[in-house]
This record gives structure tokens, sequence and C-alpha cells, in this order.
């Protein structure tokens, strides 16, 4: 049984001798061509004229092309239609791309592109949310409400009010390998794409609609990404269409990558939320009622804009059942990089706002925010899961008496709630209590530092919000000799998805891994993919794999069972058992299913069972399940600069029966200093004129090694999924990242430790932004 | 110019222009992919080989920045070298695997050899020794239990036999030369060397001093950390250049009763390891100084000589009263460190004079260095303030102070000095002098800090050196879990 066994990374050997093969390792033909974008050095305004001459003459061009010499200009937007590939003569933001620079080397194409000589029209950019309130620039009518009760008069009823404001930044992906794509010219003209991108189809979609093709002549390759966090979902777009453009007009393999100062400039980031709540509670902290409203600069162009926010407000209940509540969300328009997909999609930015609003009522009151947390818990699963060892002690006494769901504000129940129990055995686990209190006593002997520590859960909703995305294709073959090849829309950017997948296919055959070849996604073998997004790559394609194999299987076991005239058919350790007291090898058993002409090849599909949703309503089923999880992290600060570290996390996470453990924990460590970065020490910076300034590692900092915590506790939540899943699993690759959420109100406590005032910690929480909340919790 | 060293074990000649760097040539003319280009700046890692020198000492370098005649001479080990000739992995490798220290794979070759040189020589300040490896995916704590887990293994013999074979009569020592004019498809100078004067390679203090006199718009590089930028993103071509890693005269430390000698091209990798008996604190602030690949490759000289507000060690060696050693022609000269930094990309050298050495006279320890950056490790400071202050009987009887961050050079803090001196070391002289600070500096704001927090900091940093020497804590660093 390979399924929930802790399997390295099927590339793993790979990668460790630098023979894991990227876009830019693949060997191309002498003749392949380089490309570069020139870029708009403004971030509004008109083009002018451009004087392109000394672009064209430098050494190794071997052609320009600019916007005005395609018609039509290829579209490079996942939904809206409104991302020219090189600018229509509108410039939207520094960093646009305004031509194109063929030419034979990388090289050549970076130096010839800084040449041009542009004559520009300068705007003033719409940067602030101000001003992009004030003209009304945004993507939709007006704002998107999704609302629960009447929060009014729950308001006005209220006998406590807090009320703030929290701005958090956006955030880059940077993942290690820049964007890249390599395009193959084919017979009859059509195209082979290697591309760096979760999102294979769309690829092929917006290649064949650039090159007048149907879908059938292009055919798009992932083997593997770099990472991808969401940054290519749609970024990389541009680079496939530009490349296919090419190679179709010259006959030559055309190939791009980014520089990283360039990728920086041109692609989209994490949305930045700014965050006005206004949130009622009684004494206790019980919350009555909460109004949020939230506003994401969306950057130039829609992109994924609209399902990013959408989730957002989908995730400003958390783990908390709030009577009453409205979210508000301005979709906003401003000349910036097109905000997209990272990881989360903001769902982060929607939960760091019910987590600032239980921080808050803490202050108020007084009180723990952990109990202020658990107070407002959805109720627990009316049933404990069964099965698995590892429950909860005290699960017992968290089951209500009178067993209710709970329903978020998108009326949705709750069904499978069970934070109560893993926050009960995560805070018993790290002795949250006894260290709050010997933190306490610590701050008291400590005038210059302070520690501060947070306990914080995380509710993510699994599946596309977008229903008609959940679904998942894939094809197997079983060759003669026992070894089976499998393939689905599925990418990997380092996940493990095809490690798990393949675990799967072994569980299926009951054979050992060796058996199994993982090939590359390819939209010639499985057609139709949605983009490994929404954590969803493993829920998805491993249910599409497994009925695949099956139908194999059952194919085999029929032929077998005819053979043989007994139907006890089992496929397990290597062979296959016929009755009590027959067995014939895996291979042995292919060999006669071969012989007697029986088809081992299959295709599989899978479909989300159970889920409705109207986005426009903002009501429905918009997911299969819930992931759970917890962080406590202890941080402390120094109150003379505000420089501050992560001293020790604990993470209780919820995978369900993991299908490879090794791998889950890789997720949740790797997604909790992701996120611990992006409420410390990441920091975009645009200046007035909105020109990027951290567009490199130099400036931009996401974390090093020494900002994982140096103590780091990760354990799973070992019970299995409710939902029907693959082998009851649950998704992994998002919900993590939220735990950096306790970073954020770790850094709050450290900062109310040092004055009687609410410190309203806003993020980034660089030194700088920790100062400042030090300076408020002494002020006044 | 055609440039000999070692490729994995193996001699190898090179006719390249001179700024072609050694992570192009691996990709696109040898077609070693294994090392990658994660940033093309040195911020990353994922271009790491391993470097290693005649006398046996192995360092891991960023091969993005690292141009092909700095190599003249020495081995090179890139990922693909790591393993044994025979495909064996190297232990670090087998502990990536075991302890799933990979994920998308992309920045493992780099943390592979940065992890490999460090079990090389014996090193397991991890943290440190990593510092120059960004990793998106796994939050570095399984890489971390990778390098842990072969901190005992023995070292394989063939990390260790390039220095043999570069000591061995098959490698000559004439390892470069001039004269190649032949066509390259890398580098810069995509249409070779087009009839411009070639580089040079100096092997002296005096070599450097004669041609530098006739060649005075000429680019020094020494390790490149800096140059290579202005070559890997803006793009330049400098020209006429000379690579001074041959100049072994301008290299290595010596101390007497009374001076420390540093000549120029002493690594700040090096200068860490002998200041930290001397000054822990200098030596602490060079550990947060670039990376571990960055320190290996940058020196002193060229820390000093480029004139940057925000280098890190002008601030410390200013505090400790450096003099500079300028050197044009046969004419030296010696002047305060802090008058050589005249305004911003304005320094006090004349054409055809470059940095010789530093030296800081010997002194009791009181130095403090403070740095303050958005990321603790491998970033650029937004304030580095420096302080070396002398009490004696309750009262400040000598101060010096330096910053860098806080104006258009490394500067000293001339009135918060003044405002000290004389004056009994408490709480409140130390708040008062506080004030003095916005006399000696109006910082910028930028991507880094802002104005205002940048007069805070080195305000805060002042009260930090006084509470430290009252014996509070005040080290963020030195908090236990």
């Amino acid at each position: 049984m390979s399924a929930h066994e802790s399997l390295p990374h099927d590339a793993a050997h790979l990668h460790v001798t630098g023979r894991a093969r990227y876009i830019d390792d693949i060997p191309t033909p002498t003749d392949c061509l380089h490309l570069a974008f020139g870029l708009s050095p403004i971030a509004k305004g008109r083009i002018r004229a451009m004087d392109l001459s000394a672009v064209r003459s430098a050494p190794g061009v071997v052609d320009v092309i600019a916007g005005a010499d395609l018609d039509p200009i290829p579209d490079c937007a996942p939904a809206a239609h409104d991302e020219p590939l090189l600018s229509d003569g509108t410039i939207h933001y520094a960093g646009q791309p305004l031509f194109l620079v063929i030419a034979d080397t990388h090289l050549a194409a970076r130096r010839a592109a800084l040449l041009a000589k542009l004559d520009l029209a300068e705007e003033t950019p719409i940067l602030s949310i101000e001003d992009a309130l004030a003209a009304n620039a945004r993507f939709e009518d007006g704002p998107r409400i999704y609302a629960k009760g009447d929060v009014e008069a729950a308001l006005a009823q209220a006998p406590h009010i807090v009320e703030g404001r929290i701005a958090i930044g956006g955030q880059e992906h940077f993942y290690l390998e820049g964007q890249a794509a390599l395009a193959l010219p084919q017979e009859n003209g059509d195209m082979v794409i290697h591309a760096s991108t979760q999102h294979p189809t769309e690829i092929q979609h917006k290649v064949a609609d650039a090159l007048g093709l149907p879908m059938h002549g292009v055919r798009v390759e992932v083997r593997r990404m770099g990472g991808g966090f969401g940054g290519k979902e749609s970024q990389g777009n541009a680079l496939a269409i530009a490349c296919a453009l090419v190679a179709a007009r010259t006959g030559r393999p055309a190939k791009m990558r980014y520089d990283r100062d360039d990728d920086f400039m041109i692609t989209g980031k994490r949305h930045d939320i700014r965050i006005d709540y206004r949130a009622g509670f009684d004494a206790d902290g019980r919350i009555l009622g909460v109004d949020f409203t939230h506003v994401l600069r969306c950057g130039w162009s829609m992109d994924l804009s609209l399902p990013v926010a959408d989730r957002a407000m989908l995730h400003a209940d958390n783990a908390y059942e709030l009577p009453a509540a409205r979210i508000t969300s301005h979709r906003l328009r401003t000349n910036h990089q097109s905000a997209t997909a990272f990881r989360g999609f903001g769902g982060p930015q929607g939960m760091v706002g019910i987590e600032r609003v239980m921080d808050h009522i803490a202050h108020h009151l007084g009180r723990d925010p952990l109990d202020i947390r658990r107070l407002n818990y959805y109720p627990e699963a009316q049933t404990a899961p069964s099965g698995a060892s590892g429950g909860s002690i005290s699960e017992a006494k968290m089951v209500h008496e009178a067993p209710r769901t709970g329903t978020t504000p998108y009326g949705m129940e709750v069904r499978d709630f069970i934070l109560h129990g893993l926050t009960e055995r995560l805070a018993q686990s790290c002795d949250y209590a006894g260290r709050r209190v010997a933190i306490a006593r610590w701050n008291a002997a400590n005038p210059v530092l302070k520690r501060g520590i947070a306990l914080t859960p995380v509710k993510f909703g699994i599946s596309f919000t977008l229903t008609h995305l959940n679904q998942a294709g894939a094809l197997v073959h079983v060759y003669q000799d026992g070894s089976i090849q499998i393939n689905h829309g599925g990418t990997e950017m380092g996940q493990g998805l095809f490690q798990k997948v393949a675990q799967v296919a072994a569980s299926r055959f009951g054979v050992g891994m060796e058996k199994i070849k993982i090939t590359a996604t390819d939209t010639g073998k499985v057609p139709n993919s949605s983009a490994t997004a929404a954590s969803s790559g493993t829920d998805l394609n491993g249910m599409a794999v497994q009925a695949a194999c099956d139908t194999i299987r059952d194919r085999i076991a029929a032929h077998l069972a005819e053979v043989y005239g007994k139907d006890d058919i089992n496929f397990r350790d290597g062979c296959v058992d016929i009755g009590h007291d027959q067995r014939l090898s895996f291979a042995q058993a292919v060999q006669s299913a071969y012989a007697a002409r029986v088809s081992l090849s299959a295709t599989g599909f899978y479909k989300t069972p159970d889920i409705a949703w109207d986005r426009i309503a903002g009501k429905g089923q918009p997911f299969f399940y819930f992931a759970y999880s917890a962080a406590c992290t202890e941080v402390v600060i120094d109150t003379l600069t505000g420089e501050n570290r992560i001293l020790r996390a604990d993470i209780l996470h919820d995978a369900g029966a993991s299908l490879n453990p090794a791998l889950d924990i890789g997720q949740i460590e790797g997604g909790f200093v992701q996120g611990a970065g992006w409420l410390t020490t990441e920091e975009l910076v645009w200046d007035d004129r909105g020109r990027l300034k951290t567009h490199a590692p130099s400036t931009y900092k996401i974390p090093a090694c020494s900002d994982r915590p140096p103590i780091f506790n990760v354990a799973l939540w070992d019970q299995p999924n409710p939902a029907r899943t693959i082998y009851r699993s649950k998704a992994v690759g998002e919900p993590p990242f939220m735990l950096g959420i306790s970073v954020l109100m770790a850094l709050s406590e450290a900062c109310s430790a040092c004055g009687p005032h609410y410190p309203d910690l806003q993020g980034p929480a660089t030194a700088e932004a920790v100062l400042a909340a030090i300076d408020r919790a002494r002020s006044a | 110019m055609t440039i000999r060293f070692l490729l994995n074990g193996e001699p190898v000649q090179v006719d390249a222009p001179p700024t072609a760097t050694l992570l192009d040539w691996l990709r696109e003319e040898r077609r070693l992919t294994g090392t990658k280009e994660g940033c093309n700046e040195g911020d990353c890692g994922a271009c790491t080989v391993m470097v290693t020198d005649p006398d046996g000492s192995a360092r891991a370098l960023n091969a993005c920045i690292l141009f092909l005649p700095q190599l003249a001479g020495r081995a090179v080990r890139t990922v693909e070298g790591i393993a044994s000739p025979d495909g064996a992995l190297h232990p670090v490798q087998q502990a990536m695997i075991d302890h799933h220290g990979s994920q998308c794979g992309f920045c493992t070759p780099g943390f592979v050899v940065s992890m490999a040189v460090a079990h090389r020589n014996g090193r397991t300040d991890h943290d440190d020794q990593l510092a120059g490896n960004l990793c998106r995916c796994t939050g570095y704590a399984p890489i971390i239990r990778a390098a842990k887990a072969v901190e005992t293994a023995p070292v394989p013999g063939w990390m260790r036999a390039d220095a043999e074979t570069l000591r061995s009569a098959s490698f000559s020592v004439s390892q470069i030369s001039s004269g190649g004019r032949q066509r390259s498809a890398i580098g810069p100078s995509d249409n070779g060397d087009g009839g411009r004067q070639p580089p040079t390679c100096p092997t002296s203090a005096d070599d450097l001093a004669a041609w530098y006199l006739e060649n005075p718009k000429a680019t020094l590089i020494a390790g490149a950390t800096d140059v290579g930028l202005w070559v890997t993103k803006g793009l330049r071509d400098p020209a006429p250049i000379a690579f001074l890693n041959q100049c072994a005269d301008l290299r290595g430390i010596v101390a007497d009763d009374e001076t420390i000698h540093i000549g120029a091209m002493t690594t700040i990798a090096e200068l860490g390891t002998f200041i930290a008996d001397r000054h822990p604190a200098f030596a602490e602030l060079i550990r947060r100084y670039g990376s571990a690949q960055v320190r290996n490759a940058a020196t002193i000289g060229g820390n000093i000589a480029n004139g940057s507000p925000i280098g890190d060690s002008p601030p410390a060696l200013i505090a400790l009263g450096a003099s500079l050693h300028l050197r044009r022609g046969d004419t030296r000269r010696v002047i305060a460190l802090e008058d050589f930094f005249l305004d911003y990309g304005k320094q006090d050298r004349a054409e055809g004079e470059f940095v010789a050495a530093v030296s800081i006279p010997v002194q009791p320890d009181r130095l403090a260095c403070y740095k303050l950056s958005k990321r603790f490790d491998q970033d650029i400071s937004a304030v580095c303030g420096a302080f070396s202050i002398t009490v004696e009987d309750e009262k400040v009887t000598a101060v010096r102070i330096a910053f860098g961050g806080m104006a258009g050079t490394p500067k000293r803090a001339h009135a918060v000095e003044a405002a000290l001196i004389g004056q009994d070391w408490t709480e409140a002289k130390v708040l008062a002098a506080q004030d003095a600070f916005a006399a000696d500096f109006t910082p910028l704001s930028d991507m880094r800090a802002s104005a205002r927090y940048r007069l805070r900091a080195a305000k805060a940093m002042l009260m930090r050196y006084f509470h430290e020497s009252r014996g509070q804590p005040v080290g963020l660093l030195e908090v236990q879990p």
C-alpha cells in the first residue's frame, strides 16, 4: 500500500543532482530565438512615438515587434480579454510590455530592449485607494456585498463595539524559477509549447487564439515548475504567446524567460487589502455582528481579481460563527501590475480581518485572545470522525449537548468543524497557557525586549468557487511488461502532486512505486484541464487517476475471473491473487490480459459532488469541505527599533488521512514560513509615480533560512476526511499559508505588552511598522 | 582572453569575453544546466558553485556574478560535480532526499553545493552557511534537518581532490593570457572583444599601480559583487578592466602590537574570521554582511572603494579609527577612513589611485555594531551604527560613532560625539545626546525605511549601547525560545 506512505518527492534524486529539467534547461535547436520585452517606465499615459531603430540594429537582434505591428494584438488575459500582449498605445502600469525584441541570445535581447527611444505622454496614475475610489475606478459596477442577518440592528444593540482598520500589503510570489516558455513550431502550422505554468490548458487556449488555430493545433507540455504559488496561473500567458507568435512568424523555435527584475516589474502579485471593521459583542466577547469593508487594489487588468476578492469575502468569518455579518468588497482598478492568484487566493486577506477583530475584542475586554476565539468558534462536528487514532483528548466535552451546525455568512452549513478539539490538543501540546503566564512575567522584567504569543485557527474552503472548474481527467496506460504510465491534468510545482497521485495508482494496482512512471502534464494526453490551483490538485487528479486505474484493473480482473472461473481477484504486493490459492505476478496478469486482447489503457474523470454557488447573491455551498489547522507562535520584539524574531511555532494541521505525511508536512512548514514572510518582511514599495522600487531579492525580502522558527513543531491531525475524497485525505496546498497570521497576532500581543492602548499593528509588520504599533500602545 | 581552470575535476581552457559570467558559460556553453539562474544578482544562491584555491581552501560563490577570469588557476565544482564521478551521491544529496529537503527543486542545486562546501569545511553554523540560499517552498526546516544529519559524515575524497590537481605539474602556473580574440556566443561582447583593450590581470600591487596609472579610467574588479551587477543588471560593458584576484600582495592581514593592516583584496569572510577575537561585534556584523557566498567574494577594498552609503564595514572601521592606504603609481598616502567619503558617489580618490589597504589601531574592544535591515540575514542595512565609547569613572572620555544608511556616505556622528564627550554616562545624558543626531544626519526615505524611522532607529541604537553597557538584555538574537 503506497497511499499514506511518507515517500520522497518523485524528482528528489533529480533535484539534488541538478538533473531535473526546467524550461531553460531543455536543449534547444541552435537556431532558437530569444525574446525580451521592452517595458514602460511610466505607470499611465500614451505612446506618442517609439523609435526602435537602435533596438533593431543592436548586435544579435533579428526583429522587433511593437503593438502597432500586430493586428489584432493577441490577448493574454485569463478572463476579461483586457490584456494586450503589447501596449496598444495606452500605458496602464510601469513595467507594461511595449515592444518585443527577438534576438539570437537572451542577453542580446535584454541589452537591445534598453535602447528604445520612447516618446511617452505621461498622465497622473491612479495609485492610492482614495484616488481609485474618487475616480470610481473599479472592476464591477459597485461593491459586492454578502450579508447574513441584520448587521445594523446587531451592532446597534451590541453592548460593546470595536472598530478599526487594518491594511495588509501584497506579496511577490518569488518562485525561484522565473516565468519561462519555449515554442517549437511544427508542420502545418501546429505549435508545441513548453511552459512553466500551472495552467497548460489556458496556455493552449491563449496560444491557439493568438495564432488563429483551433485548440487541437497547440500542444502544451509542463514537466515541472520551479515554484508557482499562484503566480503561474495566468502570468505565463504573455511569454507563451510571444514565443508562439515569433515561432509561427519565423519558423524557428523561440524561448523567453524573464530576468528576475523584469519578472517583478511585469507580473502580478498578491492583492493588498484594506479592511475596515466594526464589530459588536457581548461582555463575554461573543460576537453579535460584524461589518467588514474590503478594499483591494487589483491593478490595471481584471485577471483573477473577482474570484480572489470573492474568496476574501468567503473567509471573512474564518472559524467563527457570526450571527450577523456584512462584507462589502471593492475591487479597484489602479495603475499597478495586475494583482493575481497567490496561495490562498484572497482567503488569507479575508481571514486577517476577523483575526484582527478577535485580537481587538480581547484587548478591549482584557481577555486572552484565544478564549475569545474559541468562544466564537463554529459548533464542533456532530460526530467525531472515526477510524484513525489520535482523536482529541477532550473531544467528548467539546461535543455540544444539542448538536447543531453553524452557518457561514454565505449560507453554507459548517458540518465538519473540528477546531474545538484541534485547538485544545495544540494548546495542550505547546503549553499555550503556561507559556502565556511565563511571557507576562518575562515581559514585566524586561523593559527593552517584549515577547508575545498567539494561537490562531484556520478554516479554509476547498473547491474552486467557479464550480465548473472542479473537474479533472486522467490517462493511464499499462504496458505489456506490467509497467504503468500515468498522466493527468495537474501540474507539478514542487508540492508533490505527482508523487501523491502515483501513490494512488500504485495502491490501486497493488504494485510498487517503481512500476509507476509519472509523465509530464500534456494537453495532448488529458484535455480541458483546470489550473492546478485552489489546493485541488490531489483531490481532483487523484480521483481521476483512481477512476482510470480502476477501469483497467476491473478489466484485468474480469478477464482473470473468466479464465480461472473465480470472482475473488485481488491486486496486492505486486501480484494478483486469484481465489485463495492462485497468484500471478502483476506482469503475468497483464500479459494474460494483453494476449486476450483486453484494453490496458483508460481515461478517468472526476467532478466534485455537492457544490453549488451563486457569487452574485453570495449564497450556496461553494466548498466540498473545509480544511482545518491551528498554529501557536511566539515572538520577541525590540522596543527600541521594532525589530522582531519568531521564537517558536507549533502547528497542528488537518490533512485528513494524509496521502503522504512527509510531503504534507513539507507544505505546512513551507506555507507557514511563506505566510509569515507576507506579514513581516515582505514589503512591496511603489514610488509616487507608480514604479515598483522593490523589484529584486536585494530589496524584496522573502524569509531566509534563519527566519524560520528555531523551534518548529508540526503535527498532523490524522483523521479521515468525512467528505469522500481520495483516500479520505484533505487538500493541503493553501491552508497552512494562513497559519502565518499567528505571527502577526503574536507581534500584536508583544506590542500590547508595551502600553495600555490597542497597538493597531499594520501589515507587513516590518520593524518600522512594529515600532509604530509600540508607539500607539504607549501613546495618549 | 584565455583562462584555464578545473571544472568538476577536469582542466578546461576557455576563450571568452572578460565579463562573461561563469553561470552563463556553464549553462550555455557547457550545457551544465544544474546551476540555476534565480536572480542574476547574487541574492538567491541558486547558482552557487564551489571554488577551490591551490592552497586547498574551498568556498561557495555565486556563479551569476563571477567572471571567468576570476577563476584562473582555480577549481570549480558545480552540482554536477558534487556526486562522485561514478554517480554515488554525496552525503548531503542523500540527506536532502531522505529529509524531504527539495520541493520544486529549483533552489536545490545551490543548496546542495552550499551544504557540501560547509560540510567539507566542517561548518555546522547552518543558518549562516545557508543565509545566501533562498528557498520559497520548504520553509527551510527540512533542509536544516538534512544538514544536521550529515554533520559527522566523512568528507568524500573527490571533494578534496581539486587542490592537489591544481598543484600538480599538469596544471601549469601561467593559467591566463590576454591574447584571445575568439568569438563567443556568450557575454556582453557578443561580437568579440571588438578591438577594445583586453583586460589585464596584474599579479602584484606594483603591476596594478603601473597599469592603472596608464589606464586611470579603468574598472578594477576585486570580488565583482558590485561590478557583477553593473554587467548582469545594468547591462554595462565596462572597459578597460583589471582583475585583481591575482595580486597576492594585496591580500591578507598582518598585525603587530599597534596596527592591524588589512590588504584591500582581503575578503570580508577572511576579515570576519580574523577580527572575531579582537572585536566580536565587528565579526557579528560581518556574519550578517551579505551571505557566505558574498562574503567569500567581496573584498574590504571593494566595500570601501565603491563608496556606498550602505556598505557595512565602513561604519565599524570608522568607529575603530581606521586609516585608508591609497596608492597612485608609486605615490602612497594614508588618510582617515571617514575623510575618504566626500559625498554621495564621490570619494577622495584621484584617477589612477586605488585602495591598497585599510589599517586599524590595536585597541581595547569597546566596539558595538548594530545592523538594522528588513530581514536579519543577507539584507542591505537600512541603518548600520557603530559605536566605540570609552567610559572611565562613569564619564565618557572617548567616543567614536559612525553610521551607514543615514547620509550619502558612511559618516561620523560628530555632533552626537560632542554631546557625549565629557558627560556622565547616564540614561539622562544619553537621552539628551540623542537630540544631536538631527544635527549630524538628514537621512532619506526609500524602500528600506523612512527618514523618520532611520533617525529614530539611530537614536535607539545609542540607547541600546547604553543599556548594553548596563548589562540590560537588548539582544534580540540572544533570546532563547
